[in-house]
């Protein structure tokens, strides 16, 4: 479904990301993890669109991606992922009326009291059908990132990318996000591209582990080689539930940077 | 227990704000009849009677010769002016600090130049005004106009752009194009900004305002005050003061409190 062709990426004289080989069917969930500032946010934001490759290319389904955001991949970033002037069920009836109404942006009447039991059927199975009128600034860090995660899949996206998006969380929240993610994942068959400093995380989630590393250091010049998908290790998901389960059940385990 | 950790309680901070307004008039009173004790005809510092007597003169008796009540009137004339000012450039500001701030192929062109002519003291080109536009109402609210717009215009932009970059790619992942995302997520995360500004830019709104009227007007409160110099009515001058600082301060607590009326999303989004 994607494929990613001998893709780099430099700023200037400084090389992030080179020789990018990969291929992933539709359905996996990749975790991409990697030390800090080793190109995995960067080779995100390319999934995104929001940057473009230097060299190379990104197929999704043999054509190469559009260059700026789509409603094709959702995605979810650490911080300010939702409308802070939108209450809870307007940030998620909006990803409807935006891409039906091309010129006042929102729709009324019939139209919109559907779109909003649409929206608030998703927003209970996500748990925060208690909070439909609430604004985000009156919810906690987990409930914005499921009320961010519910935003972006009301548009039914392919693709769901995900920035590190339960760094901020405390242990035991980030635990029920692992839950409901893992569920999401499963009910709407989505292709999940996730960053994340916790190992841990990668494993226990995800269907597929990339490792970014730099394979080779010029100690005089640090920039002059960039970080390459070091390990591509398939993840055996039968057990993993199970492990997901165990891990559910363990007292605040310390993340992995 | 160190003076930055003392907080006065509600009564002691009641009287703290009152103390210095309390102090400024008995200054001014007890200034005043020393004065008029030494001279009856002393006009620099009215007494409160006098100054009652002016405003009933003016507020509350007809003008023989027009009609009107005098001081009515040019409450009337200023605050018409002022708002048709103040509503123009909030429009402009809106339209040109979101097209700035928001597509850079805009803010190439727009940015610089609202920085150069935001540089032009407005009141330096006040002549100009009453040469291009005439002695008429239009020339009051263009220099209102030319001297506030480009503070708003400069305010919103910068606050356009630091939405940040995630809230706008978010947008465009749901399906936004640049149209409705400034319409549903730009606009309205601009506006209570645009309302503060508007709070700040007040004081020189009035400024220009009453330096327009002073040069050439027939009403207004800037008009009278330049009018009734001549004589050195300071029992009029001093109460139309008084009534424009309030009518400016009446403005601003108007402001606020439309803002957290119609923004209540805002506030918490900035402690947060």
């Amino acid at each position: 479904m994607i494929q990613v062709k001998n893709v780099w990426k430099q700023y200037g004289e400084q090389i992030v990301l080179e020789r990018l080989n990969l291929e992933i069917q539709e359905g996996e969930f990749c975790a991409l993890v990697g030390a800090s500032g080793c190109g995995k946010s960067t080779f995100l934001r390319m999934l995104l669109g929001q940057e473009s490759p230097s060299r190379g290319q990104i197929l999704l389904d043999g054509q190469p991606l559009r260059a700026e955001p789509d409603p094709s991949r959702g995605v979810v970033f650490q911080r300010y992922s939702v409308f802070p002037h939108l209450s809870v069920l307007e940030n998620v009836v909006i990803g409807m009326e935006l891409p039906h109404s091309r010129f006042l942006g929102r729709l009324i009447g019939a139209d919109k009291q559907r779109l909003r039991e649409t929206a608030a059927a998703l927003l209970t199975r996500v748990g925060l059908g208690h909070a439909l009128d609430k604004y985000p600034s009156q919810l906690s860090g987990g409930m914005q990132q499921r009320l961010a995660i519910a935003q972006a899949l009301i548009v039914k996206p392919r693709i769901l990318l995900l920035d590190e998006p339960f760094g901020a969380l405390d242990p035991g929240t980030r635990k029920d996000m692992h839950v409901l993610l893992n569920e999401l994942w499963q009910e709407h068959k989505l292709t999940i591209f996730m960053v994340t400093h916790d190992l841990s995380e990668g494993f226990t989630l995800a269907s597929r582990v990339l490792v970014f590393d730099k394979m080779r250091v010029d100690p005089h010049a640090p920039n002059a080689y960039g970080a390459h998908i070091t390990y591509n290790i398939p993840v055996n998901r039968r057990k993993t539930s199970g492990a997901l389960a165990s891990v559910a059940s363990l007292p605040g385990q310390p993340a992995i940077h | 227990m160190r003076l930055i950790n003392r907080q006065p309680d509600r009564g002691g901070r009641l009287l703290l704000v009152l103390l210095p307004f309390a102090l400024l008039l008995l200054a001014y009173f007890s200034g005043s009849a020393t004065r008029l004790a030494e001279n009856p005809n002393d006009k620099l510092l009215p007494s409160a009677s006098q100054m009652t007597a002016a405003v009933n003169r003016l507020a509350f008796t007809e003008d023989k010769r027009t009609g009107e009540y005098v001081f009515w009137q040019d409450t009337k004339s200023s605050i018409t002016r002022l708002m048709t000012g103040l509503a123009i450039s909030a429009a402009i500001a809106v339209v040109i600090g979101i097209a700035s701030g928001a597509i850079p192929l805009l803010s190439a062109p727009l940015s610089p130049l609202m920085t150069v002519l935001s540089m032009v003291p407005p009141l330096a080109i006040l002549p100009v005004l009453f040469i291009v536009f005439g002695l008429g109402e239009l020339s009051k609210v263009m220099l209102i106009v030319i001297g506030i717009t480009p503070v708003l215009t400069r305010d919103l932009e910068q606050r356009v752009r630091e939405i940040p970059q995630e809230i706008l790619i978010k947008a465009q992942t749901l399906g936004a194009n640049s149209w409705t995302l400034i319409l549903r997520v730009v606009l309205p995360q601009v506006l209570p900004r645009l309302l503060i500004a508007l709070r700040l830019a007040l004081g020189s709104a009035w400024l220009f305002l009453i330096a327009a009227e002073a040069i050439a007007s027939t009403d207004g409160l800037g008009y009278r005050i330049f009018l009734v110099r001549r004589y050195m009515a300071m029992d009029v001058i001093v109460p139309y003061v008084v009534w424009i600082t309030l009518l400016a301060w009446l403005m601003d607590c108007g402001l606020h409190r439309l803002t957290t009326w119609a923004f209540p999303w805002y506030d918490k989004g900035v402690r947060s």
